[in-house]
């Protein structure tokens, strides 16, 4: 089978250079209608400017500073988050699991790619990369360790295996020091690492604040 | 199909090597950015599914889906994708050059700026009715059955013959199997979670467990 495919690509292949190829078939589709350059444009720049992790921050820095909302994110995730206004693709079905002193999330894609992208925008390149999404599952510790997080062995690791179309957010513990922030102020302790949980929440003293 | 993108507990290549976060931008290079607006736009015409354009980068040689970057196979997966699904001829994609007309059922569907720009953002609906009631409830101890599917699935290669217990009935959702052939029929979800030492053995983390998104269809009753 794989050689059918080599055999298929063979017979198809525009210039070897990947950006030549890539803007072939872009010219390709829009001078047969199918893509209209404008729809294009704003399709990407959705997704650099608009859909990011600010969104899953935002939504994060509530659950910390509204009790009634995090119940509320935990116990029916997509009427909260609609409620802010982050709906989108591969958002349709999501699930918050919650950090404790007893438990500590990971999400992970063994498959493929899955991630919420209205919350947290496109994943980074070692999200999707064969290291991360092999590793996770067998040593999420050590997978953690490569972020620069110990997660004390009493504490129980779940690690999400993204598998169907529920997409799931890990909502970070709080981090201890920042009793009286402000949602928005709340929002620069939390990473996008935190939210897939590779890192824990931003300590306020972290030197990157500071910077 | 049991391929190299499953992925799941294979060892071997090497450490994860994360970009700073502040640092890492949505796209490496601008041909990425083109790459997933064309996919996502050619999706929108709704002639294939989810599930069959994971099943197209799936069927990628190997060595490539291995060798290549993440864009490169979305871009190698949509080439397939449109030749397949007869809106672009192979001769096109070769020449660069349109000779065939799309029909206008097709035409129709094309989005436009307004469309991708405006909420929900391009939402999909995954829920479907099934034929029959749930036969798993939350606490039910479940076995993930063992089988090699040549076909699309979403059943990891690393839960097979294993038993772990149902924590959440996620409703009848499309079934991915019968999905990448174009056949959309519902399925009880559930949400199950398995002990890191029933996984993995003596390999396992201390104190972890691994929660999986199984289909009915994958699982049977456990003693």
């Amino acid at each position: 089978m794989p050689n059918d495919h080599r055999h298929d690509q063979d017979h198809t292949d525009p210039p070897p250079d990947i950006e030549l190829r890539v803007k072939s078939l872009e010219s390709l589709l829009v001078e047969k209608g199918l893509v209209d350059p404008e729809a294009l444009d704003a399709l990407i720049d959705l997704y650099q400017d608009k859909i990011g992790p600010a969104n899953g921050k935002h939504v994060v820095a509530r659950a910390w500073t509204d009790e009634a909302f995090k119940r509320w994110l935990l116990d029916d995730p997509n009427a909260a988050i609609a409620s802010m206004g982050y709906v989108g693709a591969q958002g349709e079905q999501i699930r918050v699991v919650e950090n404790t002193d007893d438990v500590h999330n990971l999400v992970v894609c063994t498959l493929c790619s899955c991630y919420p992208w209205p919350l947290l925008g496109l994943p980074p390149v070692w999200y999707k990369s064969a290291p991360y999404r092999a590793q996770a599952v067998v040593d999420p510790r050590g997978v953690m360790a490569q972020f620069g997080m110990e997660v004390a062995e009493r504490k129980e690791v779940r690690v999400w295996d993204s598998t169907s179309e529920m997409r799931y957010l890990v909502l970070p513990q709080r981090p201890e020091g920042s009793e009286g922030w402000s949602e928005e102020e709340l929002m620069e302790l939390v990473t996008r690492n935190a939210m897939i949980g590779v890192e824990e929440a931003r300590r306020p003293e972290s030197e990157v604040l500071k910077a | 199909m049991s391929g190299v993108h499953d992925m799941g507990g294979m060892r071997g290549f090497g450490p994860v090597r994360p970009e700073p976060e502040s640092e890492e931008p949505v796209f490496h290079e601008e041909w990425e950015g083109r790459v997933y607006g064309i996919v996502r736009l050619m999706g929108l015409l709704g002639l294939w599914n989810i599930d069959m354009s994971r099943h197209n980068r799936e069927q990628l040689p190997p060595a490539d889906y291995l060798a290549n970057s993440y864009y490169e196979n979305w871009f190698a997966g949509i080439r397939q994708q449109l030749v397949r699904s007869g809106l672009v001829s192979k001769e096109e994609l070769r020449t660069g050059r349109a000779s065939t007309p799309v029909p206008e059922h097709i035409m129709e569907k094309v989005a436009h700026a307004e469309q991708v720009r405006t909420a929900p953002y391009m939402t999909t609906s995954y829920a479907r009715p099934a034929s029959s009631s749930p036969r798993f409830s939350t606490g039910d101890r479940v076995r993930a059955i063992n089988r090699y599917p040549s076909g699309h699935t979403r059943i990891p290669g690393y839960v097979r013959g294993h038993t772990g217990i149902v924590r959440e009935h996620y409703g009848s959702q499309v079934y991915p199997d019968l999905s990448a052939q174009g056949v959309e029929e519902g399925r009880h979800l559930y949400n199950v979670r398995f002990e890191g030492r029933d996984l993995w053995g003596e390999s396992a983390n201390v104190n972890s467990a691994v929660y999986v998104d199984l289909w009915e269809t994958y699982l049977e009753p456990a003693p």
